[in-house]
């Protein structure tokens, strides 16, 4: 059994109303904190070695540390809630079930960075969601952990949820701020980095949901037992959201030292795949990380296991290995289509690009045509080419990281299913009765044994 | 004539106190949200215009904004929006067959509004709930697992809510 950090209480009963959170140890790491000095806060989470859990990998206490504090001029936390990378659900769960432990990471978060307004950017659609955090803030304001003067120790905090209105790209940290402005979510060129200039103009600091949340962990327990957790550079425990083909759609707390295969067949998690099955590929952390062959999924090129860590999920960079991203866990059974699968992502692209940057607002618009005609029998040979080359000349050429995301995808999927795009070409009828299947990208892959 | 009642504008006081001075034009997606609840589902030129008054900013700054963002309706929509993801994981699980069912019974496509003006069919990307799919967003919250029956109930549901309503 795996350790759980952030998710062994979502389960009491009652544990999303204040009571409860607080007669199972809530708050605890606020009352901590707060006698601590700030910088101390910031050191143990730098201690901890928690990485930023929504999609980067950035190292929090590395960022929080980077904030600028000019004279007079206040600072803010924004916790990003925005969670649309398809595949991805997990701050979700954590909102709905356990809403105290954001909002005590927040607290404790605000402390450290000396942020007396803090805002929850929440995405539009999670409207019901609002009502249970602002219940919560409400909870904890009545009960002294926000307002004026907490416990005393002359901190004010206020928490505010601002809820979106449907762009994926106010995930982006620059696009959300410009939208917590009150503006179109066009992200802003870097630098300056929000920690100097942020929303207002004033130093801000952008972290995740379930970042903020682990931060409960690590000061209660500190930072460096945390550490000892997980592996390597993949310190902690990480939410997963697993969807698609398996048995068990759902989130999971796992601790990064459980492999890709463990996770995908044993009943703990995702519970194999559905309707007994193949596995064909996956996408490991959100639509916008390499999808992977079944053959390089659960053991890397070099022949080894293959780990839910940030470090063995990218090994063998782009061409054999994918990322941890945001952990949206996206699985495909044999009878799926890379194609179709492709360009739904592809559109899903095309409709989220701000528009600012003409090599994504354009090539995203080419590469969903493109693939649309591919995967209903109209495509040519030379199309497969040329959305190679789209791809190529979006990605690096873009003011923010949409454009990557929208190009890796395709890459990938060009990259290890060549033969399934071709095979649409060749065959315009067939393709638009049946899937290509299996091929041999749940084979065994020969791992050529060298000295 | 397109205008807050007394608690609605109070409401968008409290959400303007949320920012330093000067700054209103945070409210600006908050209160679009408010304002497209409160006058018919979908935002008017009279209601944006009301809106940029409100907050003191230019109209323009309000059409920038209520055209950039998808959850706000530049035209009118039927009284109940299907709004139905269809991106990857939820294509993976079987959105397109419930995009099909729903045409059959109710005959219209995406972006289409039945003829009585009940329903709109809206395909969308993805709401951030694809382990519980194929799913839909309708009003302030999400039905999942969805099922041809269940689109069945969701349907005979809204309209025993509209005729209970009328
Ligand atoms: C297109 C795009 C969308 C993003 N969406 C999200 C999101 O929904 N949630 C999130 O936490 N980070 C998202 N990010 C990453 C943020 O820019 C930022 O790195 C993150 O919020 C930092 O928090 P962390 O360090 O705690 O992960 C997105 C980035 C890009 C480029
Ligand atoms: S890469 Fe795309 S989404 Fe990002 S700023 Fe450029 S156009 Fe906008
Ligand atoms: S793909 Fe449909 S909710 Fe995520």
């Amino acid at each position: 059994m795996g350790v759980k950090l952030l998710l062994e209480k979502a389960h009491v009963p009652g544990i999303r109303g204040y009571d409860v959170y607080r007669s199972e140890g809530g708050y605890r790491s606020v009352e901590k904190a707060l006698k601590m000095a700030p910088a101390d806060i910031v050191e143990e989470v730098k201690k901890s070695g928690l990485r930023g859990r929504g999609g980067a990998g950035f190292p929090a206490g590395m960022k929080w540390s980077f904030i600028a504090k000019p004279e007079g001029v206040p600072r803010h936390l924004v916790c990003n809630a925005d969670e649309s990378e398809p595949g991805t659900f997990k701050d979700r769960y954590l909102m709905e079930n356990i809403p105290h432990l954001l909002i005590e990471g927040l607290i404790v978060a605000s402390f450290a960075l000396g942020s007396n307004a803090t805002y929850i950017y929440i995405r539009g659609e999670y409207a019901w969601i609002v009502d249970i955090l602002e219940q919560a803030i409400n909870e904890a304001k009545q009960n002294g952990w926000l307002g004026k003067n907490i416990l005393d120790t002359g901190f004010d905090c206020e928490i505010y949820v601002q809820r979106g209105a449907g762009a994926y790209i106010c995930g982006e940290e620059t696009a959300l701020i410009e939208s917590l402005e009150g503006k179109r979510g066009n992200p802003r060129i870097k630098p300056p980095f929000p920690a100097v200039k942020g929303v207002w103009d004033r130093p801000t600091v952008v972290n995740n949901v379930e970042t903020l949340a682990a931060v409960v962990p690590v000061i209660n327990m500190g930072g460096e037992e945390y550490a000892k957790i997980g592996v390597g550079r993949s310190t902690g425990t990480k939410l997963i959201s697993a969807c698609g083909n398996i048995n068990k759609p759902g989130v999971y707390e796992i601790d990064m030292t459980i492999s890709v295969e463990e996770f995908i067949y044993s009943e703990e998690f995702c519970g194999g795949i559905a309707n007994g099955k193949r596995i064909k590929a996956c996408i490991p952390g959100g639509s916008s990380v390499p999808i992977l062959p079944a053959n390089l999924l659960f053991k890397t090129a070099k022949g080894e296991t293959r780990y839910m860590n940030y470090e063995s999920l990218s090994d063998g960079g782009f061409a054999t290995g994918s990322m941890m991203g945001s952990g949206g866990f996206i699985v495909l059974d044999e009878d799926q289509c890379i194609v179709k699968h492709t360009y739904t992502l592809a559109r899903f692209y095309r409709h989220e690009s701000c528009g600012q940057c003409s090599p994504c607002r354009e090539g995203t618009g080419w590469m969903e045509k493109i693939l649309k005609s591919i995967e209903t029998g109209k495509g040519k040979m030379s199309d497969i080419d040329l959305l190679w080359d789209i791809q190529r000349k979006i990605e690096g050429n873009t003011i923010c990281p949409l454009g990557d995301a929208a190009a890796w995808p395709v890459a990938a999927a060009i990259r290890h299913f060549r033969d399934e795009f071709e095979w649409h070409v060749n065959n315009p009828i067939e393709c638009l009765n049946r899937n290509f299947g299996l091929a041999h990208y749940a084979d065994e892959i020969h791992v050529p044994v060298t000295a | 004539m397109v205008k807050f009642s007394d608690d609605k504008l109070a409401k968008v006081q409290e959400i303007v106190q949320r920012y330093p001075e000067g700054k209103q034009k945070s409210a600006l997606i908050p209160v679009l949200h408010l304002a497209q609840e409160n006058f018919g589902g979908w935002l008017s030129a009279e209601t944006m215009d009301y809106v940029a008054e409100l907050l003191q900013i230019s109209s323009i700054e309000v059409y920038e904004v209520a055209t950039f963002y998808s959850m706000y309706n530049l035209q009118p929509v039927g009284k109940y929006l299907f709004e139905v993801c269809h991106t990857g994981p939820c294509m993976l699980r079987g959105s397109d067959d419930i995009v099909t069912y729903i045409y059959e019974k109710l005959g219209i496509k995406s972006g289409e509004t039945t003829a009585d003006g009940m329903f709109t069919l809206k395909t969308v990307e993805c709401l951030g709930a694809c382990g519980y799919a194929p799913m839909m967003q309708l009003g302030k919250y999400y039905k999942e697992h969805l099922t041809k029956e269940r689109v069945d109930s969701i349907i005979e549901e809204c309209k025993k809510n509209a005729a209970s309503n009328n």
